[in-house]
């Protein structure tokens, strides 16, 4: 039982993790079309910033503002600068830009830090409050959710109750009827770039502590269960987004707790078979897939 | 006809690319590749880049650097090392083209202290067909010590079933009683670890493993604590050393950690860890070198040296050390060689053994076996810092005992070369 | 700009191809392509000749993707994982039986079954969610082989028995010649295949499925053959992997080999068989030019960092300048007038 209990936690954990990275994914998807490979290597560069700045400082806090920052202004970047030049008559030349960036990323991350891990710290506790000799969680956990659940109301908020939302979902499904109703329809890509770059930096900022600390390629394993996480949820669905990413977080802390580490992949890929199969645009595709 | 053109300029840049690569190397004349009279080039394979260049990538340059202060005085023979260390990223098809590269193309004497157990296992076989001396390979492999199948081939590291034995050692008469588990890499570096262990102390109350590509234990450490360990031994790299006590502490599971060479030095470990690195306090390791802290030992004292004059005063810590002891073995090989060096005598020279160097134990090399170091001397953290205790024992990868080593530990010569 | 709806996709892309088909038959640009290549092989120095074969190689899984990617528009982030399959596959044969040819078959034979399998899942997907399914699959060959170890051996992986090569001919140039036999038949085969209703099917399945399937086209039966075909070429690339290697093991068959793959025909050029071969010969001569650059630096931190960058800067310029890839360079300005 408390076997249990330690997995279900560890598992929520890190799967709100995926799903704010999955959010983040979902963002980009939906503003412009585009799976967004280089987040990974975007959030990473923007860890890699709060580190130097924790480092300089000595503020976590500082670092953390910094790296949110940061994504803004790298999502304003490689839109402006990179991702507005793409030719999207192949939806598979945004992907291969993409895949671009992240080795240009890597590759400079590397030059001006190094291929060292370097540690990490959190801003509270990681050790687990006990009840009754069960590891509950930790307050670094409780940290990770209000985070989470404070990102996914503000987002729901932004585009169900603002004027912003409403023109940055109208700019995404109608681009050209938007234009004509005078919204700037690139203003609004861009927005949605930076946003979801911030996103996409604070879900690094909390994953990355966890593991072996920040890296050029410290958040490729991330990507993968985010993208996986948003892929069942359904691109176009943020619900989905969230519901995926908890739901591929369970599922890869029970199957190495219970079965075997190595085999934890091999129940993502069959997660997403069923899934998929069932359902070919994710658990909540509102409208028929896509054709094409 | 326009396709066919391109076809054919995509050859010539092929053939052109060829030509001027090519260029490079092999222009002695000398019957010996790589040797001339003024100069001898070897190669390596190392992972600069990726996940697991983590700590290795600080290895090959401090080799460099000890060949640059022996060339500055005066070099081997007469002759300057160069060193030419190549990236694989770990990857084992990277090790492939850049080996044959460093053989084929840049015609190098030697591959010496190649890294990894995958990456290098691929080339073993390329590297006896070219009959390239394959010297002191940087993993605890058992593969490496097969002279009848590879006659070129030698390790370095102590393999990884000795320092379980060693470990196992430890744990019989220190914490006899105590419920022992084990948590290991999911490869050769893990299992032989184990079936060393298991040598000494029978089956472990429970075992887990891991892969590099997950960084996440808590599973494992949460059923290590769910099955009531006392003792963890582990055989992990430095990030999953720094991610198992962690993780542990998080869960408020306090077993006595037994660490593996590979994955113990407290400087790696301690800086992943960061704030919580004083949970090493208590570590128990294992290690055949001098420790980068012993600022008392005259070999460390030497290292420290060419550190600062050769390795631009990278940060000092074990694979410095372990680069440089690497770099000194080679040296006293080719000085034993003597100046007419070709690729069997310095291979008949290895075999001949009889190296003294900064090892606390003898290396093992002779005809029939081609394995590393002999044994290891157990380490205990103490204030941050790691420091011997006890003796240095040996023993080997069979049923044999693990005995207690008396030999007494050379010094460094007064210059720091070591003399023909 | 913000038309990006994935219908418009009738790119420069296949101009190559209906090109090629008025001018020249590939049987002769085939025999053309051996003599060059058998010319080579005794002009080049030995690790030349090594990345001669190694090009062979690659050119066998890009000729295939561009099939599937570039003719078929299903992306695929899991050929690398479909090579893996070819490769263990002749391990397992080799080590056994000892008899290449054998060996060979078995692994084209493996890679295929596991090919039609995926195709059959991935017939049903589009764009992401079959970008997504591919992505999983290639993350899963280190976990199979670390689950079922007593086979696959773990990360450590197998090692390939081979017998060497006839006494006469150097090691490096006996493999380009298998690498180049294999690469030149297959791409033969499939030029033949695309230049018939298959690859009619396979385009109008691309450019617009309902007007395919009102024009007679089973879209199911097309795509999944497209992906069995494609899988078939991985294979052979996997097993070639594998004999160069003479080992097989999960490091050499990581995610960015997918993702390299893909991006080598992009550049080369989609739908283009010369693409292929050019985002072959890319993905041998870019990571050695760029990582020659770093060394000649001799910073440290420089030397593999260097050719990632240089890699990624030349992607995103070429995506930026030629969409089209390197191979549509001269064509492009003539075809977008044309439609």
């Amino acid at each position: 039982m408390g076997q249990f209990v330690y997995l279900t936690f560890d598992g929520l954990s890190r799967g709100l993790v995926y799903a704010a990275f999955a959010l983040a994914l979902v963002l980009i998807w939906r503003a412009a079309r585009i799976v967004n490979f280089a987040q990974g290597a975007m959030a990473v560069a923007a860890v890699y910033v709060a580190w130097s700045v924790t480092n300089a400082t000595g503020s976590y806090w500082l670092g953390f503002v910094v790296a949110l920052l940061a994504g803004l202004v790298l999502g304003v970047t490689v839109e402006r600068v990179v991702m507005r030049f793409v030719d999207h008559s192949s939806p598979l030349n945004g992907v291969v830009v993409a895949l671009g960036l992240v080795l240009i990323l890597q590759g400079a991350l590397g030059i001006v830090y190094g291929n060292e891990y370097q540690p990490v710290q959190t801003p509270f506790s990681r050790d687990a409050f006990e009840v009754g000799g069960v590891a509950l969680l930790s307050r670094y956990d409780l940290f990770v959710f209000g985070a989470v659940g404070a990102v996914v109301v503000a987002l729901t908020l932004l585009f169900t109750r603002t004027a912003v939302g409403l023109r940055m979902r109208a700019a995404a499904f109608a681009p050209d009827v938007s234009r004509l109703l005078g919204v700037s329809v690139g203003g609004m890509l861009t927005l949605g770039w930076a946003l979801a770059a911030a996103v996409g930096s604070l879900a690094g900022m909390l994953v990355v502590p966890t593991e072996l600390g920040v890296h050029p390629t410290a958040m490729d394993v991330v990507f993968v269960s985010a993208f996986t996480a948003a892929v069942v949820g359904g691109l176009d669905s943020p619900i989905g987004a969230v519901v995926g990413g908890l739901v591929v977080g369970l599922l890869l802390s029970y199957v190495s707790g219970y079965v075997d580490v190595t085999v934890a992949p091999m129940a993502v890929l069959a997660l997403l078979v069923v899934v998929l199969l069932g359902r070919p645009g994710g658990l909540f595709s509102s409208s028929k897939a896509r054709v094409a | 006809m326009k396709r066919i053109a391109t076809a054919a300029l995509a050859v010539t840049l092929l053939a052109t690319a060829g030509c001027t690569g090519s260029g490079g190397g092999g222009t002695s004349g000398a019957a010996v590749p790589g040797v001339t009279d003024t100069e001898i080039v070897v190669g390596t394979h190392m992972p600069l880049t990726g996940p697991a260049a983590a700590g290795y990538s600080k290895i090959a340059p401090a080799t460099k650097a000890y060949f640059d202060f022996v060339n500055a005085n005066g070099g081997v023979h007469g002759r300057k090392i160069s060193y030419k260390v190549k990236d694989d990223g770990y990857n084992p098809a990277n090790t492939q083209t850049v080996v044959r590269e460093l053989v084929l193309q840049d015609k190098v004497f030697a591959i010496l202290n190649g890294l990894g157990t995958p990456t290098h296992t691929g080339v073993l076989d390329f590297l006896k067909t070219n009959r390239v001396p394959d010297l002191f390979v940087a993993s605890g492999s058992r593969s490496w010590n097969q002279p009848d199948k590879y006659p070129g081939t030698f390790g370095f590291n102590p393999d990884y079933t000795v320092e379980g034995k060693i470990l196992g050692t430890y744990v019989k008469e220190n914490l006899s009683g105590k419920k022992a588990c084990f948590l290991g890499q999911d490869d050769d570096f893990g299992r032989d670890s184990l079936a060393g262990i298991e040598k000494i102390l029978g089956p472990v109350a429970a075992k887990e493993s891991y892969v590099t590509s997950n960084p996440n234990v808590g599973p494992q450490m949460g059923a290590l604590k769910a099955a009531g360990c006392e003792v963890v031994l582990l055989a992990t790299v430095p990030g999953f050393t720094a991610l198992s006590i962690g993780t542990a502490a998080k869960i408020a599971f306090k077993p006595q950690f037994v660490v593996s060479n590979v994955g113990a030095d407290p400087t790696t470990v301690g800086k992943t860890l960061g704030a919580a690195a004083p949970l090493m306090e208590g570590l128990v390791a294992a290690n055949y070198l001098p420790l980068n802290t012993d600022e008392a030992n005259p070999w460390i004292q030497l290292f420290k040296k060419v550190n600062a004059e050769h390795n631009g005063n990278a940060e000092f810590d074990n694979n410095v050390v372990y680069g440089m002891s690497v770099g000194y073995l080679f040296v006293q090989a080719l000085q034993a060689a003597g100046k007419d060096v070709t690729r069997d005598k310095i291979i008949e020279t290895v075999q001949k053994n009889g190296f003294q160097g900064p090892g606390l134990v003898p290396l093992r090399f002779s005809a029939q076996d081609h394995s590393g170091y002999a044994g290891q001397q157990l380490t205990k953290v103490e204030s941050g810092k790691a420091v011997y205790f006890g003796t240095p024992y040996t023993t080997d990868d069979n049923d044999g005992p693990v005995a207690a080593y008396q030999g007494q530990a050379a010094t460094p010569p007064q210059n720091g070369v070591p003399a023909a | 700009m913000t038309d990006v709806r994935t219908k418009d996709a009738v790119t420069a892309a296949d101009a190559p191809v209906t090109a090629r088909r008025r001018r020249v038959h590939p049987v002769i640009v085939i025999a053309v392509g051996a003599v060059l290549v058998i010319a080579l092989t005794y002009v080049l120095p030995p690790f030349r000749n090594y990345q001669l074969a190694t090009v062979g190689a690659y050119l066998c899984v890009t000729a295939g993707l561009t099939v599937l990617t570039g003719l078929n528009g299903q992306l695929s982030l899991g050929h690398g994982a479909l090579m893996a399959t070819g490769a263990y596959t002749l391990a397992l044969t080799q080590n056994k039986f000892l008899n290449l040819p054998l060996s060979f078959a078995v692994a084209v034979l493996g890679t295929t079954v596991v090919g039609a399998v995926i195709g059959l899942a991935a017939a049903r997907l589009r764009g992401p969610y079959l970008a997504g399914l591919t992505l999983a699959v290639a993350t899963v060959v280190p976990s199979v082989t670390s689950t079922f170890d007593e086979t696959f051996n773990s990360d450590q992986g197998l090692s390939v028995a081979l017998d060497p090569p006839p006494e006469t001919v150097p090691m490096e140039q006996w493999q380009a010649w298998l690498c180049w036999g294999a690469a030149l038949v297959v791409v033969l085969l499939l030029a033949l295949l695309v230049r018939g209703r298959f690859g009619r099917d396979l385009r109008a399945v691309r450019d617009d499925e309902t007007a395919a399937k009102l024009a007679g086209v089973d879209v199911a039966r097309t795509q999944v053959l497209a992906f069995v075909v494609s899988a078939a070429c991985a294979g052979v690339a996997g097993a070639l992997f594998a004999v160069l290697a003479q080992s097989v093991s999960p490091g050499a068959f990581p995610l960015t080999l997918s993702l390299f793959l893909l991006m080598a025909i992009v550049i080369g050029g989609l739908g283009s068989l010369f693409g292929a071969l050019w985002g072959a010969v890319l993905l041998v001569l870019l990571p050695t030019l760029s990582q020659s650059v770093g060394e000649s630096t001799g910073s440290q931190r420089l030397e593999g960092n260097l050719a990632l960058v240089v890699f990624g800067v030349v992607l995103v310029v070429v995506m930026l300048a030629a969409p089209g890839g390197l191979a549509s360079i001269r064509m492009k300005t003539r075809f977008r007038r044309n439609r």
